[in-house]
Order: C-alpha cells, then sequence, then structure tokens
C-alpha cells in the first residue's frame, strides 16, 4: 500500500516536533452485503474505503490524525496534525527504518488471499434464497424471513517509529437469518448467525439451511412461550449458547484500560481466586479461522492464547501498546481498532473457558428446577461495579431435572465476581458463537465459547411472580 | 503536557455549492432508463480526551463520501466510497448499477420524487466554532476533568473527559428531481466518574451539547455526573416487587427511542411491529400522544430535509392514546399505499435510507410536573436512572420488555436508598397502557427523542 521510504519520512515528520513514539496505520477495505427481506432481494451493496490512522505519543498524550489521502503530502499533512500534541517538546530530526516485515501469514489461518474467494453476486443470492425457503419450510406460522450475507477484505499495514513493520490481511464473512413467528400471543422472533474469518470458504463449514431452521424453530418455540421466572433460580447455560457470560462477566473488566484507570473490579487482583476452581479463561486470537481471529493486531503486534484466569486464579489482563508501554511490559497482541479512522484500544479476540468433565445432560438431570438458557443474545457490563447483564433468546424452564416449558425473553443480571465463583458444573461439549464487541463508539468482531455449564443462582429478570 | 496547537491541517474542501456540483456530476452519468441518487457528504471533527491533568488524545480529522442508489426496472443496487476521487465516483456508479441487476423487481421500489412540501428552514449551523484555537477546546476538556475531579471528595477516579466537535455538510441530488443541501455543526462535553466509599464504587456520566463550542457548559455534565455517582453510594441489591416505575429523563429518551422502531412504517408493513395494523385503536393510556417533529429547532435530530431529500414535517403518531400512523420513507410509504412522512433517515454515505424518528416527544401531563412533582405523584415505587441491556433485552417486535437497572427506591414521594444489580420488566404494549405521568420537564439530548420524567406502573422487578 505505502512504500518503506515513504513510511520512514512520514514517521519522521511525525516526530519532529518531539514525541517519542509515532505510527502509521493504513487499511483498504472493500465490503459487500446482500439482503432478502419479505421474500424479495432488497439491497445489494457495495463499499470500500482506504486510508491511514497517523498517531504520535508525547508522555501521556496521544495526537491522532487521520486522512482518506494515502499519498506521501496526504500523509505528512496527517502526521503534522497528529504531531501537533508535541509541541512543546524537544523536537528534532530522528531518522527512521522500518522492517523487516512482521507478514500476517500465521499457520491455519488460511490467510494466503489466493486460499479465499470471494462469492460471486448469484452465489450469494443462491444462498439467501436457499435460507428463506428453509426457514420458511418449518411452518405456516413464520410470517417474516430476513437473510443477509455480508464479506469484508481488509488489508492492514502498519509501521512505527520502534522499526516495526506489519502487514495482514483479513477476510470476514457473516451470515445471519432473522425470523418472526406469528401466533395467538402475539410476534416472537429468532435469530442465527456463522462468522469466520474466511471468505466464502464458511459455505463449505457451514448449512444456510441448518442456520435458518434453527433461527426459525426458535421463533416458533416461542409462540407458546410463557413469562419468564422473576427472582434468583439456578442456571444451566447450553454449549455454545453466546458464552457472553464470560465476555462481559470479566472479560471487558480484564481490559487493561480499564484496569489503569482503576475502572475495573478486577484491578490489584492478580494471584487472587476470582472464580470458581472449574474457570480457566482464555482469551487466543490465534483460533482456527474464529470471529476475533487475525494474524496481527491492529499495532502490529502478532496475536497470541493469553490464559486470563488459571482454575480460577486470576493471572493477566489482556494489553494493548499504550497501556503495556505504562507497565514496562509487552503488548499482549490486544490492541485493535474498528477503523483507520479510529484509536487501537484494548479489545478481546476470541474468549472462551476451557471444557470440563461432565456431560452435559448430566447437569440437567442434576439440577431439579431451574432456567434453560439454550441461546443468549447480547449483553452489557459496568466493569467498575461488575454489574452486568446478559439476555436469553431461547430459554426454557428446567422441572424435575428436565427441561420443560419454552419462556420468553428476559435479561439476566448479576455481578461479575460473584457470578464467577457460583460455576459448579462445567460440562465437555465446548462450542464457539461469533459476536459483535462494542466499546467506547468502536465495534469488532470477537468469539465467545463456553461448554454447558452450571451457576448455582442467578437473577432473571421476568416478568411471572 | 503542551497545550499549544493550532487546528489542524489545512484541507480545501468544498462547500455545500462544491458537494452539490460533485453531485450533480455523477447524477448526470446516469444512463437512460436508469434512475440514480448521488449523496455526498464531508465532515470534520476535532475529539480531546483529558485525563489526571492531561490530555490523554487529540484527535483532528476530516473525511468525505459518497452513497449511489441506481434504480432500474425496479430494482434498487447500492454503492459508497469513503472517497470524492474522480475515478471513485465513476467505480462508485458502476458497482450500484451492477448491484441493481441481482435485485428482484417490485413495483414499490422507487427514488423520492419531489412532492410539493415546502422545507421549513432550521439553522443548525454555527459559524464560529471553525474558529475556535484547538487550545481552547484542550483548555475546555482539561477543565473539565479538573473540576469533575474536585467537585466532591468521594470522587475517585475521572474515567473520562471529553470534547467533541463535527460539522457535517450533505448534498443530496436524483434524477427525478430531488436537489437539495444541508450543513450542521455540533459540539458535547461528556464526563464519566468514578465515586468511592469503603470498597464500594459507583459510576455516574454526565453532558452537555450545543450547536458548537459556545455554551457547553462543564458545570451542568459534572454537577449531573456526580450526583449520579454519589447519590448510588451504598447501593445494595434491590428485592422483587410488583411497582410502579419511574424513568429519568434520560433513560425516558432511550425508551422512546426504542418504541419508535415499532412505528417505523417498514417495519409494520414486514409485520415486524405490534402495532401492525393497528391504527385507529386505542394502544396506549389517553395520556400517550406522541409526535415527531424534526421541524422544531431546539430539537437535537432537527433537519430541514429528510434522508431522501423531502421536507421534514411534525407527524403524529399516537393521539390520546389512538394509534394515528406511522413513519414512511418512499418506498415504504409505497407499499402501504399513502405518502412519504418524510422520515427517511440514513447513518451517513456508508447507508441506506429508511424510515425513521428525529424528533419524538410525548405530550406533557396537564398538571406540569418536573421531576419531584412525578415523584411526590407516585409516592410509592423505583426510580431508574439508568438502565443496561437494553439491546439485548428490549424487542420491539414482540414487545418483550426486561433491562437492568439502577436508581433510587422512592419513598414518601422522595427519592430514598439507592439500589443496583436488578432487573425491571414488562411488555412495551403494557407500559404504554399504564403510563401513570408524562412530566412536563422536556430537556433535548443527544439522540432521537426528548427526555421526559416519565412513570409507569404494574411493573415487575426482579431483584432478592
Amino acid at each position: 500500500m505505502i512504500e518503506s521510504p515513504v513510511l520512514e519520512r512520514v514517521l519522521s515528520h511525525a516526530l519532529r516536533h518531539g514525541g517519542e513514539f509515532a505510527e502509521v496505520f493504513a487499511e483498504d477495505r472493500s465490503t459487500s452485503s446482500a439482503l432478502l427481506d419479505d421474500g424479495r432481494v432488497e439491497e445489494l451493496s457495495s463499499g470500500r474505503e482506504r486510508g491511514a490512522g497517523l498517531r504520535v505519543v508525547s508522555g501521556e498524550t496521544t495526537g491522532f490524525a487521520h486522512t482518506a489521502d494515502l499519498s506521501e503530502e496526504g500523509l505528512l499533512r496527517a502526521a503534522e496534525a497528529a504531531s501537533a500534541v508535541a509541541r512543546s517538546g524537544g523536537g528534532g530530526t530522528r531518522t527512521m527504518a522500518v522492517g523487516p516485515l512482521v507478514a500476517g501469514d500465521g499457520p491455519g489461518v488460511g490467510r494466503r488471499p489466493a486460499d479465499r474467494s470471494l462469492g460471486s453476486k448469484a452465489d450469494t443470492l443462491d444462498l439467501l434464497t436457499r435460507a428463506d425457503d428453509a426457514a420458511r419450510s418449518t411452518g405456516g406460522a413464520i410470517t417474516q424471513v430476513q437473510a443477509g450475507c455480508g464479506t469484508s477484505r481488509r488489508q492492514v499495514l502498519i509501521a512505527n517509529s520502534e522499526g516495526l513493520l506489519a502487514r495482514d490481511e483479513q477476510a470476514r464473512t457473516r451470515f445471519t437469518v432473522s425470523c418472526v413467528a406469528t401466533g395467538d400471543t402475539g410476534l416472537q422472533t429468532g435469530f442465527e448467525s456463522a462468522a469466520r474469518t474466511l471468505g466464502f470458504e464458511l459455505f463449505d463449514e457451514i448449512s444456510v439451511e441448518e442456520l435458518a431452521g434453527l433461527a426459525a424453530n426458535r421463533a416458533l418455540s416461542k409462540l407458546s412461550a410463557r413469562p419468564a421466572p422473576s427472582g434468583e433460580l439456578p442456571v444451566v447455560l447450553a454449549g455454545g449458547s453466546g458464552g457472553i457470560l464470560f465476555h462481559e462477566a470479566c472479560g471487558h473488566g480484564l481490559e487493561a484500560d480499564h484496569i489503569v484507570k482503576d475502572a475495573s473490579v478486577y484491578t490489584g487482583r492478580v494471584g487472587q481466586q476470582v472464580a470458581s476452581p472449574l474457570v480457566t479463561l482464555v482469551d487466543d486470537g490465534t483460533v482456527g479461522s474464529e470471529w476475533g481471529t487475525y494474524a496481527v493486531d491492529d499495532e502490529g503486534r502478532p496475536a497470541q492464547r493469553n490464559v486470563l484466569i488459571d482454575e480460577g486464579v486470576l493471572t493477566d489482563y489482556l494489553w494493548d501498546y499504550l497501556r503495556a508501554r505504562k507497565e514496562g511490559r509487552v503488548s499482549s497482541g490486544n490492541g485493535r481498532r474498528q477503523t483507520y479512522q479510529h484509536l487501537p484500544m484494548v479489545r478481546m479476540t476470541n474468549t472462551f473457558l476451557l471444557p470440563g468433565e461432565e456431560e452435559a445432560d448430566e447437569i440437567v438431570a442434576q439440577t431439579p428446577n431451574g432456567v434453560y438458557v439454550a441461546k443468549l443474545g447480547g449483553g452489557q457490563v459496568n466493569t467498575t461495579t461488575g454489574d452486568f447483564v446478559f439476555g436469553t433468546t431461547e430459554a426454557y424452564l428446567i422441572e424435575g431435572g428436565k427441561i420443560t416449558e419454552p419462556l420468553r425473553d428476559a435479561n439476566l443480571i448479576g455481578n461479575g465476581p460473584e457470578i464467577l465463583k457460583r460455576i459448579d458444573a462445567v460440562a465437555t461439549d465446548f462450542a464457539m458463537t461469533p459476536g459483535t464487541c462494542g466499546k467506547d463508539g468502536q465495534s469488532v468482531p470477537v468469539g465467545c465459547g463456553q461448554a454447558t455449564l452450571r451457576l448455582t443462582g442467578v437473577t432473571i429478570g421476568g416478568t411471572a411472580e | 503536557m503542551s497545550t499549544a496547537v493550532d487546528s489542524g491541517p489545512a484541507v480545501s474542501g468544498p462547500g455545500a455549492d462544491e458537494l452539490l456540483a460533485v453531485a450533480d456530476r455523477v447524477a448526470g452519468w446516469a444512463g437512460s432508463g436508469e434512475e440514480v441518487e448521488v449523496y455526498v457528504a464531508r465532515g470534520e471533527e476535532t475529539e480531546v480526551r483529558a485525563y489526571d491533568g492531561e490530555v490523554e488524545s487529540l484527535t483532528s480529522a476530516t473525511s468525505a463520501g459518497i452513497g449511489v442508489r441506481v434504480v432500474v426496472d425496479h430494482r434498487l443496487g447500492f454503492a459508497w466510497a469513503g472517497s470524492l476521487d474522480d475515478a471513485v465516483l465513476a467505480e462508485t456508479l458502476d458497482e450500484a448499477r451492477d448491484n441493481a441487476t441481482f435485485a428482484t423487481a417490485d413495483e414499490h421500489v422507487q427514488l423520492a420524487s419531489p412532492d410539493g412540501v415546502a422545507a421549513v428552514a432550521v439553522d443548525l449551523w454555527d459559524e464560529a466554532l471553525a474558529s475556535v484555537p484547538t487550545a481552547d477546546k484542550v483548555d475546555l476538556a482539561l477543565a473539565l476533568e479538573a473540576q469533575a475531579r474536585g467537585a466532591d471528595d468521594r470522587i475517585r477516579q475521572v474515567s473520562s473527559a471529553d470534547y467533541g466537535d463535527a460539522s457535517v455538510e450533505v448534498a443530496l441530488v436524483s434524477t427525478t428531481g430531488i436537489r437539495a443541501s444541508s450543513r450542521k455543526t455540533s459540539g458535547y462535553l461528556s464526563v464519566g466518574v468514578i465515586a468511592g466509599d469503603g470498597d464500594a464504587s459507583q459510576t455516574g456520566g454526565g453532558f452537555s451539547v450545543g450547536r458548537g463550542f459556545d455554551g457547553l457548559d462543564p458545570d451542568r455534565a459534572t454537577t449531573d455526573a456526580v450526583g449520579r455517582a454519589v447519590r448510588l453510594l451504598g447501593a445494595t441489591k434491590g428485592s422483587s416487587a410488583r411497582s410502579t416505575v419511574v424513568f429519568d429523563r434520560r433513560v425516558a429518551s432511550t425508551l422512546l427511542a426504542v418504541v419508535s422502531s415499532a412505528l417505523s412504517g417498514e417495519a409494520v408493513a414486514k409485520g415486524r411491529s405490534f402495532f401492525a395494523g393497528r391504527v385507529g385503536e386505542r394502544v396506549g393510556d389517553p395520556g400517550v400522544t406522541l409526535v415527531d417533529d424534526p421541524t422544531d429547532p431546539r430539537a437535537y435530530g432537527a433537519a430541514a430535509y429528510d434522508a431522501e431529500g423531502l421536507a421534514c414535517r411534525r407527524n403524529v403518531l399516537i393521539d390520546v392514546g389512538v394509534l394515528r400512523g406511522f413513519l414512511y420513507d418512499t418506498v415504504s410509504a409505497s407499499r402501504a399505499g399513502v405518502s412519504s412522512t418524510g422520515s427517511a433517515v440514513r447513518g451517513g454515505f456508508a447507508g441506506t435510507p429508511g424510515p425513521g424518528c428525529r424528533a419524538l416527544t410525548l405530550a406533557p401531563g396537564s398538571e406540569g410536573y418536573d421531576e419531584e412533582g412525578v415523584l411526590a405523584a407516585v409516592g410509592e415505587g423505583l426510580f431508574v436512572q439508568s438502565m443496561t441491556g437494553v439491546h439485548s433485552g428490549v424487542n420491539p417486535i414482540s414487545g418483550d420488555f426486561s433491562v437492568g437497572a439502577e436508581g433510587l427506591m422512592i419513598r414518601d414521594g422522595r427519592l430514598a436508598e439507592p439500589v443496583r444489580e436488578i432487573t425491571v420488566a414488562s411488555t412495551l404494549q403494557r407500559m404504554l397502557q399504564s403510563l401513570v405521568a408524562v412530566g412536563a420537564d422536556l430537556e433535548w439530548l443527544p439522540g432521537i427523542a426528548a427526555g421526559q420524567t416519565l412513570a409507569v406502573g404494574d411493573m415487575q422487578i426482579s431483584g432478592t
């Protein structure tokens, strides 16, 4: 995208008023999406965006400017703007050298562009139509289907004043199905998605008919649902039901930007027992083609496997360049940004609980009464207090050790450090789920994973007294 | 840390006339039998974040882009690009054209045409913003942070203290006769604090918004943030109950925004709204009169033109509890056999238009209550000052409503002890029917709905 001598001159220019660190992040991103709704292909959309974000760090201050102009002149102008924060600094001319290249071609990630086919528009429409047919074939009560397919291809180039030069190419594909079922009790909804860091190879691995069937049946099952209970009950979360529990209950609270500002309940707790001994929690950006996988992060640091909680004991936080530098350590490969127009910050990748040893159906059988959550939607956390919510999109009562009646959607609420201690059983049926994580106005793709597990008690926010 | 900075790079950008010229040029490339709509936008923004007496980050940026819709034989295609380079413009049009060939032909698919409704001029441009030195913006962010840190002994941390401003210019031209341009500036201060007492910490946020730099009020942002955090100190998990809930103005604004998605003419046409088929029926308490009026210049979302270039107008959605109608863009209106209500919205040049609200308000109750008045009228219940999990627990299709909440108990008509880690649940349908009071304390907040204190009866609180 940009030649090394140009990068060197731009980085040098960025530090000519002073400052300790400068970085160029260049990105070229193409996206396409197709939407079938109400039985019609309503919209095909294509987008293209390229540009660079320039960052200068001077003391505790970061200057940032971005530009869609990737010419040397455009980059120099952005460097000048970003360097404004260092105007009172020492300055002077510094000679830069970047490289050798840290290329994003990690094993097993399928990153060589030749491997990645982006499907044709006709292929995409075929997939959407098949999903629509499959969803509607589940029954006449399915009154609306929306199927969407989105692909993105993103090339990034990162160079900084410490000599780093890194490149990665990321292809992502996501397929979603949303259904509405209509019955005597009104409307109910069902959603299912599949998303990987892959091109159209995604469709070698998943069946859109199966996905559509899951979404449709989720909506249908809730037509006869009764209101969710109100109050505290044992909860069994199905394997792959979302994993969002860990993302919210502790994942965000372990991001170093919250830690260094003392804005997390987990500040100062490394080495302490913060969860049940059954909890070993990992954040790993290198896992196969999962949705949160990449070769290098948006600061050029290779993704890595980070054990956050080991048998209940907090072992480490997640780090980006800036927060790691402050603590005199290296980044854990978790510096991410939505686009070149955003500053990087600490983000999760694929965050998951390692599987346990019990059988999933045994866990249900040994739960006299409670709630079985087959699928979770989103969640939200206040990292400072640790209070978090997560919503069900498919849940059932457990009565006498058996899964019985379907329940309407509700949020569950808990406090991270308390809930993590209430995990008393973990099964072997591990599965990952894709999601979109929002933080400070930036969205990035993440994975969440977990096997079937039981919480001894969680507050369920239903309406049944 | 230096605060002696200038206003960033000198980028010679096109003004509104030049944006119109770009849009005219691309629309002029339309082939025969083809309708083309070109949306061109350009923006500039500054953001300063202060932390611990220093500038944590300073961002200055400009951006520009184009979104093109092409309709051929009732098939729609769309493409966008984050650039206004000539080569990119032509590529974008070609890509939109190609996309159109794959869409399903649909008689309702069409671009907007002028409907004779005159636009109400709303002045959303602060001429002074462009000449405010960056140093002044930096100083304001630093002052905000310092003020929040020193506001109360119990403030342990100021987790964020931000100044931000933006200016956006948009031009919209179509081969169907639309030609409109608009521009808008905005500015904000936003602060997040952590209050502590013993081991317990609580958070609060506050902000001040305006059309530019002048008039932004750090006192207001700080007082709000600090007050919210401090009054939650000592909060314990609340207990389960069936109760009346009073929603703080900010929370109420979010609630209205959620209800509004069920009033989209598109959602209704596609059977994705619990309001579908109910026009003319009573859907709420007679105290519910809901109006979307983007021509009110005080509204944060005020606009002269909608995202298809039609004049924005006042639309009554619910009148004295009776559902009167929905919000439409051109396509959803055609589907419903009505005219557009001038309600198209879009998320910038990379998005396509769809119907949505910009400036929603509830008619205030005749009692003229402020927050204290509503609390006194309610007597006993729960006051919610913040909600979580709105995206995971509120479903505007089924109407199911379940959110995390924190706030204070209401006892003897006044705020009492703080509570946290509870949920509040009902259905949107039942909440509209169970409205107890609408405050006259209307405040325009960032977003698509005004804030007014609301009291809703018969809600289920889940806790201990």
